[in-house]
């Protein structure tokens, strides 16, 4: 069968594979044998790679190779070289008071860099990224404070939540006054809570009657004066800082309905070294209080 | 024709400079014809001994070895002083020092990748500045145009490494094995011990020719004595033993066997550089209109004492024994030809040998070969639109290239401001931005920074973990040749609140200079109420 191939092509004599389109033929140039060498090398070290790494695949798996090799289980290696290379500092994390980590430059900035990641797998989709915060969920930027903004108070929050489950828990709620306060009651309470922070009043609204309603319902968390109660979680309502917001809708929902925002407890999900990390990192925020 | 079978067959990369038209088709000869019109009046026909090379050669030729005979002359000896000044220079430039004080390191060129800095003498880049980089590749660049207009492809000829390199192995070669002759023979005679030993210590040099080549380079990225003792320890980095394999390799594979190849297969430049070049250049030329018609020495003796025509060529082809890519440069100009001007030291030696006038091959141009034969004089120009404008590119791109480094600052700041939240609404109804700035130190000494923003009235800035002094000045303090980042607050605390908008401008002191760096930002405050 080869000889018929053998046919020599009359003007370059080189032979010809034999193929005839339409009175064209094909002349069998051997492939260069750089290009040939290339190749059986490349056959080579595929073989080498058969031999190294994960290669055919089995009923249940793969041929292993080797060097048994997975992606996973790289993964699991680089972290434990990282928590390795880690781990002085987040022992030195560990046991330093926060005081002790805030006056520390290294510490801080240690405890700043953790205290970013952890925050952004795990505060943010309620603060948000820079900790700003949204309409009932703190921004933890500015200088207001519903359970404390020294360093202790807010890692104690952290570690144990708002209104959570468990027994050390932030709790206090602001309980509704529908069926409680009547229409114009409830429109007068808020209108003088705006008017704690200089916000206009309605048309019509009697701020007396709110003053009194306040009085009566409100001061025992709010103060008599509405500077609020870090104990129990009650706002200030002097300042210019909102949780939910300052127009009058909002506050009289507020009022009827109640609020009673939860944060979850972190103590147990993060380690003790990430919880610190967390608390210096909000206080760095800017709004933190010596 | 005779004379012209002696000569060897040119390879098939020479270019075609005519060719005989048989066995044209009717489109081939219309093409043809149309080529023949197009052109200008004024170019000569070349001459008919240029009109022999064979297109029809295989797609793929094998490689001829080549010989090149030694040879001593004026072209010769610039490329011995250029061999041995950049040879010379790469190899001992590293263990050059330059105190730079006890933060940073003494070598005088050294690219340091761990710590992002590049160190050449005096001058320090950081990564940022690395548009340098761009001005020397405009420089190296339009130099290498200027180079080309000038006298053609003399990069080519002297200064590429792989010319240089080449050159020195060529010489190990001969120290080894002799030359062209001896060589040739030994190589076409059977194996004996001797022709093993001789072969063995070329080799042998080579490699360490090659790899004192590779560590050389590694050494440019290192404290060079530091690494030479861990080199010799075995303590060094496994980088650095890769590298120095891999060059090792590259310069024994490229300058030992594949040589001319490099030239002629690989590379991109004889092609870049023959679109370069014009009719201006001065090129390494066969003044053919000297030495046609070439005859042996004895033929054209007899002929001139007839009174009949004979060029001063004797066809000795020693100026293809000599040539280092194995090229007849009376073929004109080719591809294959580097310009590196041996050829006329061998031509001179044997015009000098017969009583003949020097300069049958010179750096000379076509106008000048059709000048003389019509008796007009010769021309060189070499300033002339191309060159002054390769020249004006050089002096402007160098010119602001020593210009920005002389002054540039050594002293920097960049903020980036907050992205959430944009602004933050204190208790007291003031307004809060929060900028993260990173400060710049160019200079080897550590230096004390003060801070101030101007745009915004009534301001004060709050810096995050950063203590003020004893006396409550509020410093910050940058480590030499370092950057520093810290986290600022600037907060309004004017009694109207700020615009939606306003541009401020951060204004970083150096208070023992009083050197500054500005930078533009904004300050946001709450949108205005509808």
């Amino acid at each position: 069968m080869a000889d018929e191939h053998k046919e020599i092509d009359a003007v370059t004599g080189t032979a010809t594979t034999g193929h005839d389109w339409d009175g064209i033929r094909e002349l069998n140039t051997p492939l260069p044998r750089w290009w040939l060498w290339t190749f059986y090398i490349t056959i080579v070290w595929a073989i080498g790679y058969w031999v190294v790494y994960p290669a055919w695949p089995l009923i249940t798996g793969s041929t292993e190779g080797i060097t048994a090799w997975h992606a996973r289980s790289a993964v699991v290696d680089d972290l434990a070289e990282l928590k390795v290379q880690r781990g002085p500092l987040m022992d030195k994390l560990a046991e330093a008071s926060l005081p002790e980590i805030a006056g520390s430059p290294q510490l801080l900035d240690f405890a700043r860099a953790q205290g970013r990641v952890a925050f952004a797998d795990n505060c943010a989709p309620c603060h948000g990224a820079g900790g700003g915060g949204a309409k009932g969920y703190a921004n933890l930027n500015d200088d207001d404070w519903l359970w404390g903004g020294k360093i202790g108070d807010i890692e104690q929050t952290i570690r144990f939540g708002v209104r959570s489950a468990h027994d050390k828990t932030r709790a206090g709620n602001m309980p509704p006054f529908t069926g409680v306060l009547k229409a114009n009651e409830v429109s007068a309470v808020a209108d003088f809570a705006r008017s704690l922070s200089g916000l206009p009043a309605e048309k019509g609204v009697d701020l007396d009657l709110g003053k009194k309603l306040f009085a009566e319902n409100c001061a025992a968390c709010h103060g008599d004066a509405g500077k609020g109660n870090r104990e129990l979680g009650a706002p200030n309502l002097t300042d210019k800082i909102w949780l939910y917001a300052s127009d009058k809708a909002t506050i009289e929902q507020g009022i009827l309905q109640g609020r009673g925002a939860v944060m979850p407890v972190w103590e147990g999900r993060l380690s003790e070294p990430v919880i610190k990390a967390l608390a210096v990192y909000v206080y760095t925020f800017g709004g933190g209080e010596k | 024709m005779s004379q012209i079978n002696a000569a060897p067959p040119a390879p098939a990369y020479v270019f075609r400079c005519f060719e005989s038209g048989k066995d044209m088709t009717q489109i081939e000869e219309l093409v043809r014809d149309a080529e023949v019109k197009a052109k200008p009046q004024s170019a000569a026909p070349k001459p008919a001994f240029m009109e022999e090379v064979d297109d029809d050669g295989p797609l793929y030729a094998a490689r001829r070895a080549i010989y090149p005979q030694s040879v001593r002359g004026f072209f010769r000896n610039i490329k011995w002083a250029m061999l041995g000044i950049t040879l010379g220079i790469y190899y001992l430039l590293p263990f050059v020092r330059w105190d730079r004080g006890p933060d940073a390191p003494s070598q005088a060129v050294l690219i340091d990748f761990p710590s992002r800095r590049f160190y050449f003498f005096f001058i320090e880049l950081w990564p940022q500045e690395v548009y340098y980089l761009t001005g020397l590749l405009i420089l190296a660049a339009i130099g290498l145009f200027l180079m080309n207009a000038v006298a053609g492809r003399i990069w080519c000829g002297y200064l590429c490494p792989q010319t240089v390199w080449t050159d020195l192995f060529y010489a190990i070669e001969r120290f080894f094995e002799g030359d062209r002759r001896e060589h040739m023979k030994s190589d076409a005679a059977p194996w004996t011990a001797r022709k093993v030993a001789a072969k063995a210590g070329k080799h042998f040099t080579w490699l360490m020719v090659a790899w004192w080549t590779g560590g050389a380079w590694v050494l440019y990225f290192a404290d060079a004595p530091t690494l030479v003792k861990d080199l010799a320890t075995g303590n060094a980095p496994f980088t650095a033993y890769l590298w120095i394999g891999i060059l090792t390799l590259t310069t024994y594979t490229f300058a030992g066997h594949m040589r001319e190849q490099v030239c002629l297969y690989m590379c991109p430049w004889p092609r870049i550089q023959a679109a370069l070049t014009d009719e201006y250049a001065l090129n390494v030329t066969y003044r053919y209109d000297r030495g046609e018609p070439r005859y042996s020495v004895k033929k054209s003796e007899q002929l001139r004492a007839a009174g009949q025509p004979a060029g001063d060529c004797v066809d000795c082809l020693q100026c293809v024994h000599v040539c280092p890519t194995g090229i007849d440069i009376r073929a004109g100009s080719q591809l294959g030809c580097i310009q590196c001007g041996i050829c006329i030291d061998a031509c001179d030696r044997v015009m000098e040998k017969l009583g003949r006038p020097t300069g049958l091959i010179a750096y000379d141009t076509d106008l000048n070969i059709q000048a003389r034969r019509e008796g007009k004089p010769m021309s060189f120009h070499l300033i002339r639109w191309r060159t002054s404008l390769y020249a004006a590119i050089i002096a402007i791109a160098g010119g602001i290239m020593i210009y920005t480094l002389a002054t540039r600052d050594s002293e920097g700041i960049s903020v980036i401001h907050d992205r959430n939240p944009m602004y933050v609404q204190l208790s007291d109804g003031s307004v809060r931005n929060a900028y993260t700035i990173r400060i710049v130190n160019k200079q080897l000494k550590s230096r004390e920074f003060i801070l101030s923003v101007d745009g915004i009235p009534s301001t004060l800035i709050d810096y995050v973990g950063l203590p003020p002094r004893a006396d409550g000045r509020q410093l910050i303090t940058v480590g030499p040749d370092q950057t520093k980042e810290v986290r600022v607050m600037a907060t309004d605390y004017s009694p109207t609140p700020p615009a939606p908008s306003t541009t401020v401008l951060f204004t970083l002191t150096d208070i023992d200079s009083g050197a500054t760096a500005q930078m533009r930002d904004h300050f946001f405050g709450p949108a205005s109420k509808k």
